[in-house]
């Protein structure tokens, strides 16, 4: 039994059955990023040089491509989940909440095909 | 903006000042700058994969003194957010939540990320000539 009155459920108000997902999937996101935040650091200290070959050849290993696209699309993910929660905390009106919320994930989308394109591109040896 | 006549909870003006407050605060404004931070990451994949040309004119940008810093803040805040989230994981877990292991942990975070980030810094200072 339901106690959300069917005019509740029709106008959207009370839970959507869709919250604990949210916070849930910043939460993972969170953990796997520790590791991978500091490998992303100490890989890129660890470089002789930021001169374009070395990082070329640097990200043209498989396993540099597959960590470094987890990394960043990981952290894309997790940027858009915490705005989101800042937007919804912070913003009221419906409509500039809502406009807000969609330029968020048009922004966070389009940084992630630039970060896919990029590494398929340095990985396919286009770079060069 | 149409004012909402219901009464409001009680906000942070009748709180005592707690330290783990401002270490709270402090996790939402890191995690923001990094999102910012995280189009510089963008823009160097894309320089890199568009060739040495487009490399080398992100590198002078990159490189540049407002460049530098705000790379260095990013630094900062990368610690800062990762030890500070941390601590946020074993609240979530319902770890800390006694007020002279809340107080220790928030200054343990603000500390080692000051350490942290030092330390980073430090190791990048060789970078400078960026080439």
């Amino acid at each position: 039994m339901s106690l959300r009155s069917p005019l509740g459920a029709a106008l959207g108000h009370g839970s959507a059955r869709s919250g604990p997902a949210h916070g849930w999937n910043q939460r993972l996101s969170a953990l796997a990023l520790v590791p991978l935040g500091l490998w992303f650091l100490c890989a890129l200290l660890a470089l002789p040089d930021l001169g374009h070959a070395t990082v070329v050849a640097w990200i043209a290993t498989p396993t540099t491509a597959v960590l470094l696209l987890l990394f960043a699309l990981l952290s894309l993910w997790h940027s858009l989940l915490g705005v989101a929660t800042i937007v919804e905390d912070y913003v009221h009106g419906p409509v500039v909440k809502t406009a807000s919320l969609l330029a968020l994930q048009a922004a966070h989308g389009v940084a992630a095909l630039c970060v896919i394109v990029a590494v398929i591109a340095i990985l396919g040896g286009s770079a060069r | 903006m149409t004012v909402n006549p219901r009464p409001l909870s009680p906000h942070l003006q009748v709180y005592r000042f707690f330290p783990a407050m401002a270490v709270s605060i402090l996790h939402r404004a890191s995690g923001v700058f990094l999102s910012l931070a995280s189009l510089l990451l963008v823009y160097w994949l894309l320089a890199v994969a568009n060739g040495p040309d487009a490399y080398a004119a992100a590198s002078q940008i990159l490189a540049s003194l407002p460049g530098r810093l705000v790379i260095a803040a990013a630094v900062i805040a990368f610690w800062y957010h990762l030890l500070a989230g941390l601590r946020h994981l074993l609240l979530d877990a319902g770890i800390g939540f006694d007020l002279p292991v809340a107080r220790r942990i928030g200054f343990a975070v603000v500390a080692l990320a000051v350490l942290a980030a030092a330390a980073t810094l430090a190791a990048a200072w060789r970078y400078l000539d960026w080439s």
